[in-house]
């Protein structure tokens, strides 16, 4: 039987047996922390913590009055030494609490549990969610709390857990999934029943068997009503609206939300997050990060603090191999490349991989021989060498009028080319051109 | 003028960081800046790590990879016109692979640029130029042909990838226009003397000579070097479609409308025109349903487009054999599709991913 799945995409080797039998492993607790006090899509914190105050783990460190917003907190026990502006892993510099870890104890702020949380306020459960701090921790970092508090005209009538990881390399939710399926599907009850539905799916790529089991005995043992749905291995099997069209076989309308479709789709890790934060009390200040790659000794899957700098992880891990040439977070498919290794584990971080592939130089990009291998690469059904050609030569109109903020930024498309074009690189920077037309646009309209 | 001009430079936006990367470890320790910054004791700068931007992984299919692989799928054909003609068709493969690759590396020369004879382009305008012509064809015009493909065909309009029209057909069509009689003198296979003799596609057009089904198949009759045998051409197609190197949709498409309307034409009138079966296994049909229509560069990128382009081929081919003044049409059915490439890309854009169907 063909397993369900989306149209067009691509096969990347999966590199996922460097860690996907390792069990997670905690890491000691870092010397000191770095929290930006940007982690998440919407607006920044503002830092309400001094230099030199004593602040304990899971202490607010950072909150925002905006909606679109998710506080920051704590994860070591420590002084504040400096706030300041450091380098984020997204690429920028960002605001930052450092904290200095005191001696060895880990006191915790926790917030009060809510134990019985079928019988608690969809309210309180959704204000827990944002008091913790929780977000898309698939990678993209959205606050959790809005993504299920729907406006009232978007009926939502299904929920779809993400566990696909079908970026090549990472294997934190492959874990998660296989130790901890009971706190991950409780996330899911807790999830559903804010979002007030019935019916739920997880959605995982059958190259997890193991995982695909062990969800399937949880779901039974827990008497759950949810369904587990083996995909098909495919990349991006994991991005959204490619997910959603295979699960459920429908189509989030161009430009649109999942929650169009009546649909919130939400990753394995933040599952488990939303189970810590109502049962224990607990804010997000821990993730599992898959550190990974043939550039590190030792590749694992670890539980580290957030804001450990990535070279103390890096370090637990027996350190970079001699020939390692590339550092990214994430996955390789849509990660950043790192060049400092000083920079935090954020929220979104789902995996350090380290290779010894130096990758190819732009300068070397053949011309385009008009295979259309991007044409059936593209999830989006978009032209990639034509809308990234156009941005190439600036006319941003024209590569606005084919369609290029559909783009999902995937990198099928670069990854399938065989002259080697950075063509989503150019749609990249032709989005953030037309970003910049209509906003231009706009101002001059107002 | 100034704007065009600054274009070419914003590229380096999205890699902004990879500029970065090498200077920024170096100024630190001069500014003396470790002692205010309390984590410079954890950071050592022992590697040099290199910025891009994602993807970080590309396939293995390459330019040159399919370019060669193309030539791979055509040996076949090529060992098979030796077979048939002998000497006359080596020394027409090498006369026009080499002119091709001469023309090729003389206009990189020309035009300061990367030498790009290594990418198999060349070598495959040349080869097959040289299956199109007649194995009694002057070896002088084929040079001629091969210069023309490449020059005119292909660097006249940017080089790889930026042609209109297949090169090798161009260089074909060109030879036609110029020496007509030389190019439809066809010799008898295994023969050495260049007796003339008719293609089967000439002798039922101007003669109303049918030929054997088995013949075409194993290219037991007279014709270009690399037309005769259907099926080691079918065999070097099927390759090419099976690692995806070539879109199925168009031979499907051609050779399946060259059936339809011709097998329409026949069953009108089975005296007058030839039956489909004939139609798909005589002249250059083949070897232009999978080598030729199929060239990447030339044919549109879209599924829906390679359909339209592939029908209309098909149409234009059935057209020509029966009511054109030539014989044969698979030259200028390719080469006016592909003219038509260009707009067949800009009508067939697929519906993105959500749009409503209108």
């Amino acid at each position: 039987m063909r397993l369900p799945t989306f149209n067009k995409g691509v096969h990347p080797n999966d590199f996922k047996h460097f860690t996907c039998s390792l069990p997670v492993k905690s890491l000691p607790m870092p010397d000191h922390v770095l929290i930006p006090l940007q982690q998440h899509i919407g607006a920044p914190c503002t830092v309400n913590v001094e230099k030199g105050q004593e602040v304990k783990t899971g202490q607010v460190v950072g909150a925002g009055e905006a909606y679109v917003s998710s506080p920051v907190h704590s994860s070591v026990t420590g002084v504040v030494k400096d706030v300041g502006t450091f380098r984020h892993p997204l690429g920028s510099k960002v605001q930052m609490v450092y904290i200095q870890r005191k001696s060895e104890e880990d006191e915790w702020e926790l917030m009060e549990p809510i134990t019985d949380w079928q019988a608690a306020k969809v309210e309180d459960l959704n204000t827990r969610i944002k008091a913790a701090g929780i977000v898309g921790l698939g990678g993209a970092a959205f606050p959790t709390h809005v993504k299920l508090a729907p406006p009232k005209e978007k009926p939502i009538d299904a929920f779809i857990l993400n566990g696909c990881e079908c970026e090549p390399y990472l294997t934190a939710d492959h874990r998660a999934m296989v130790e901890q399926a009971d706190r991950i599907l409780e996330g899911m009850a807790i999830i559903m029943k804010i979002l007030g539905v019935t019916d739920g799916y997880i959605g995982i790529e059958n190259n997890k068997p193991d995982a695909i089991q062990v969800m399937h005995e949880a779901v039974s043992r827990g008497g759950y009503d949810f369904k587990v749905v083996s995909l098909q291995v495919k990349y991006p099997q994991g991005a959204e609206k490619m997910l959603i069209q295979s699960v459920l076989n429908r189509q989030v309308p161009t430009g649109g939300l999942p929650m169009d479709v009546g649909v919130v789709v939400n990753n394995i890790g933040t599952a488990m997050a939303v189970t810590d934060a109502v049962k224990e009390g607990k804010p997000l200040v821990e993730r599992i990060v898959t550190v990974t790659g043939d550039g590190v000794k030792e590749p694992q899957n670890v539980l580290a603090r957030i804001g450990t700098p990535f070279i103390d992880i890096i370090n637990l891990c027996g350190g970079l191999t001699d020939e390692a040439a590339q550092v990214f977070m994430g996955g390789p498919m849509m990660g950043m490349s790192q060049l400092d290794m000083k920079v935090p584990v954020i929220k979104a971080t789902s995996g350090i991989v380290c290779t010894s592939d130096k990758g190819e130089a732009a300068e070397d990009a053949m011309p385009c021989i008009r295979c259309g291998t991007c044409v059936s690469a593209c999830p989006m059904f978009l032209l990639p060498t034509r809308i990234a050609r156009l941005s190439e030569v600036g006319q941003t109109e024209a590569a606005d009028e084919l369609g290029i903020m559909n783009c999902i930024e995937c990198g099928s498309c670069a990854f399938v080319c065989p002259s080697r074009i950075p063509l989503v690189q150019w749609i990249r920077l032709g989005k953030l051109r037309v970003g910049e037309m209509k906003r231009k646009a706009a101002q001059d309209a107002a | 003028m100034d704007e065009e001009k600054k274009l070419p430079e914003q590229p380096e936006q999205p890699e902004k960081p990879a500029a970065e990367a090498a200077p920024a470890p170096k100024p630190k320790p001069k500014k003396k800046k470790p002692k205010k910054d309390p984590r410079a004791k954890l950071y050592k700068p022992d590697h040099l790590l290199i910025m891009s931007s994602s993807p970080h992984l590309s396939t293995v299919d390459s330019v040159s990879r399919i370019m060669w692989t193309v030539v791979i799928a055509m040996l076949p054909a090529l060992l098979m016109g030796v077979y048939y003609f002998g000497w006359a068709a080596i020394k027409m493969a090498v006369t026009c692979i080499l002119a091709a690759v001469i023309t090729e590396a003389a206009i990189n020369r020309l035009k300061g640029e990367r030498f790009t004879i290594k990418d198999g382009s060349a070598v495959i305008t040349g080869l097959l130029l040289a299956m199109t012509l007649p194995p009694s064809f002057e070896l002088s015009g084929a040079v001629i042909g091969s210069v023309f493909a490449i020059a005119v065909g292909k660097h006249i309009f940017g080089g790889l990838g930026y042609n209109i029209f297949n090169p090798a057909l161009l260089g074909r069509a060109f030879l036609q226009a110029s020496f007509p009689v030389a190019i439809t003198t066809w010799t008898n296979p295994r023969t050495v003397d260049a007796v003339s003799t008719a293609t089967p596609l000439g002798a039922f057009k101007f003669e109303q000579i049918g030929t054997a089904l088995t013949d075409l198949l194993y290219g037991n009759t007279g014709g270009c070097l690399g037309e005769t045998s259907a099926i080691v051409i079918l065999a070097g197609g099927l390759f090419l479609i099976i690692k995806k190197y070539a879109d199925w949709r168009i031979p499907v498409s051609y050779l399946g409308t060259v059936f339809v309307f011709g097998g329409i034409t026949w069953l009108i009138d089975p005296v007058a025109y030839p039956t489909p079966m004939f139609h798909l296994f005589s002249g250059g049909l083949m070897l232009g349903a999978f080598f030729m229509a199929t060239d990447m560069v030339t044919s549109p990128i879209t599924s829906k487009g390679s359909w339209i382009f592939g029908i209309g081929a098909g149409i234009l081919l059935v057209i020509i054999r029966l009511w054109g003044g030539l014989p044969e049409g698979v030259m200028y059915s390719i080469l006016l599709m592909n003219a038509v490439t260009p707009l067949i890309n800009r009508y067939t854009r697929p519906k993105y991913f959500g749009e409503p169907r209108a």
